[in-house]
């Protein structure tokens, strides 16, 4: 087994790639030596960067890779927990559907005009919140069957409640005027909203949610045997799983809300941990939300990259590398690294 | 010590079980037996705080469990479940530190002592061999030595088995009574097993429990409840009961065929010496049966 220092250092190396590929790439490319130059001022004898250079990081490129790495690192820890949570290979924030709810009740919140008045953007991630957890306490009510949750009624429940939250916020979309056009990128997974205005009200809850989720690992591993043998090893079940559903739907809340519903990173960088360094709670958690940002943050550059000028949301560029991959995982007869 | 007082237990709206009381001390092995589906695992359940009770008592060195946290059951009661699936994560020695659940805090950051507990668990187990293995890829036997491990590296005064042989050949059976037996004395253990084998039962149990019907039918030791007059009303009318040929205590027959199916050359009952009505063992229950 590799020590646990190497694993973290290979993830941290990564997630430094892709801040420098996301902060440098661009309509107008930065060289890294200026983005260090930006970070570092008076730090070794680096080129200083031109002001228009600097302003741009500081002000565009900085505050959206800040809003990105938090979104993947949300989705990404909070598909882990809810894999570990239901003991099912295919959870995810989008395909159970908490995504979908969570971006209905975004929507929600940004169409009624009175919480915005007194708490600003930190409203809408408790709207989101309230969405994400009825959303998933439904779907894992609609999926038991008895005392298992299988694989197929997971989705099949996430489908459902994903299709109905999406067609009311259709509905909310079409009633409201005024934030048709965000709305719109919610479904579309763009992270549409810019400054730092959107970073500040989205640390709060991921910084708590993730925390908690983080904290987590042992009892995750224990519930790895079954409710019953968690119990009879001194968990309390029943406590531990309503906490970290809370976490968990609160990080995917924070992230729809202020990126959209982006799906499969949640799915994905776990099986990736897990894969390549095994599947204990206590490091698996953290190396998916420093793998999910890393992640998503490719994504997002490749989104802006494609077809530059014009940025594609990057729901779309993370659907299409998720997709195969879940139906990768969906084809393997036994999903025996679970 | 583990004491049941006319206990009562089941799912809402339905006792599966009524009056059940016994007891069992420390070193002593006690076996649950009885056809499926008579509440062996309920009974079970019950005692380790899966299944709440509705009436009477289970105490352990007089404490009323209902009345412990989790936690604090935790550190009284461990319990060896069936190996079925095994998560495939883990090392053995993470699956078996993860017994020192009940002593860790939120973090489940283990101690030395707790690293102590898990390897000298490993070593009564003996399976230190396999500690870097993955549980996942282990065989059935292995998995409930694993499992085994994890329980004693709990530290409980009570260990409970639920029918820890089911998927065991005839020598890892053996093996792994033989351990139980051996942690049962040495270590003054409580121990309750549910076992289908009546034989193993038999073989290895100080007393034995037979549960049918909703309620204890025989209590005492293997010679006093393994007679034709108890088990007969229970596991059908043709059981037979012998004597081991080198232990002193009985063995359990099932039925064979039907004279016209059986196979070629034994199509046809030797007449026994005993017949039906003269059981081997003379009858000493404390339970009435009503067929």
């Amino acid at each position: 087994m590799q020590k646990t220092w190497r694993k973290y250092l290979i993830a941290l190396s990564l997630l430094a790639a892709a801040i420098t590929l996301s902060v440098t790439v661009g309509s107008v490319f930065i060289p890294p030596a200026e983005m260090l130059a930006v970070f570092l001022p008076g730090w070794g004898n680096l080129p200083a960067a031109s002001s228009a250079h600097a302003t741009i990081l500081l002000k565009v490129r900085l505050p959206h890779s800040a809003l990105i790495f938090l979104t993947g690192a949300a989705l990404a820890g909070s598909g882990a927990a809810y894999q570990g949570l239901f003991r099912n290979p295919l959870a995810d924030p989008y395909l159970i559907g908490v995504a979908s709810g969570a971006g209905l009740g975004a929507v929600f919140s940004m169409s009624v005009q009175w919480p915005r008045q007194f708490f600003g953007l930190y409203a809408i991630p408790v709207g989101a919140f309230i969405g994400a957890t009825l959303t998933v306490l439904l779907v894992y009510r609609l999926a038991r069957v008895g005392k298992t949750l299988p694989v197929t009624t997971l989705i099949l429940a996430g489908v459902a409640m994903s299709a109905f939250a999406s067609a009311l916020t259709s509905f909310l979309m079409l009633r409201s005027s005024g934030e048709l056009y965000r709305a719109l990128a919610f479904l579309l997974g763009s992270g549409a909203m810019s400054g730092w205005e959107p970073v500040r009200a989205m640390l709060p809850y991921t910084l708590v949610g993730l925390g908690i989720l983080l904290s987590s690992g042992h009892a995750l591993n224990v519930l790895q045997f079954g409710d019953e043998q968690a119990q009879q090893l001194g968990l309390n079940v029943e406590r531990t799983r309503l906490l970290l559903v809370l976490a968990a739907s609160l990080a995917t809340a924070a992230a729809v809300s202020f990126a959209g519903v982006i799906g499969f990173v949640g799915l994905i960088t776990p099986h990736i941990v897990r894969i390549l360094w095994g599947g204990d709670y206590r490091i698996l958690i953290p190396l998916s939300i420093l793998g999910g940002a890393s992640l998503l943050l490719v994504a997002d550059t490749l989104a802006r990259w494609a077809l530059a000028p014009q940025v594609l949301p990057v729901g779309i560029i993370m659907a299409l590398m998720g997709a195969p991959f879940f139906l990768w995982l969906l084809r393997q007869a036994r999903l025996q690294i679970f | 010590m583990l004491q049941i007082d006319s206990l009562s237990v089941g799912y809402p709206h339905k006792d599966v079980l009524q009056d059940i009381s016994f007891s069992v001390s420390a070193g002593e092995m006690l076996a649950l037996i009885g056809p499926n589906g008579a509440g062996k695992s309920t009974l079970l359940k019950a005692i380790s705080g899966i299944l709440p009770y509705t009436h009477g008592h289970i105490r352990v060195d007089r404490q009323e469990i209902a009345s412990l946290s989790i936690l604090q059951r935790a550190r009284l009661i461990s319990v060896v479940p069936q190996a079925q699936s095994l998560p495939a994560l883990f090392t053995v020695y993470q699956a078996v530190l993860l017994g020192r659940t009940p002593y860790l805090g939120w973090l489940g950051q283990p101690g030395r002592s707790d690293h102590a507990a898990a390897r000298q668990a490993l070593t009564q187990t003996n399976i230190e061999h396999l500690a870097n293995r993955y549980t996942g890829e282990l065989s059935g036997g292995e998995q409930q030595l694993v499992l085994l491990a994890r329980a004693l590296a709990q530290s409980t005064p009570i260990l409970i088995l639920d029918e820890p042989t089911n998927h065991l050949d005839l020598q890892h059976q053996s093996n792994f009574l033989s351990l139980a037996r051996c942690l049962c004395v040495e270590n003054g253990l409580v121990v309750v097993i549910a076992v289908h084998d009546l034989n193993l039962a038999s073989l290895y149990a100080d007393r034995v429990a037979m549960l049918a019907r909703g309620g204890l039918q025989a209590l005492g030791t293997p010679q006093e409840v393994f007679t034709e007059a108890n088990l007969r009303p229970v596991y059908g009318a043709n059981v037979q009961v012998i004597a081991h040929p080198q232990f002193d205590i009985p063995l359990v027959l099932p039925d064979g065929p039907q004279d016209q199916y059986a196979p070629a050359g034994r199509g046809y009952r030797v007449q026994l010496d005993t017949p039906n009505n003269q059981p081997a063992y003379s009858a000493h229950t404390i339970g009435q049966f009503h067929p």
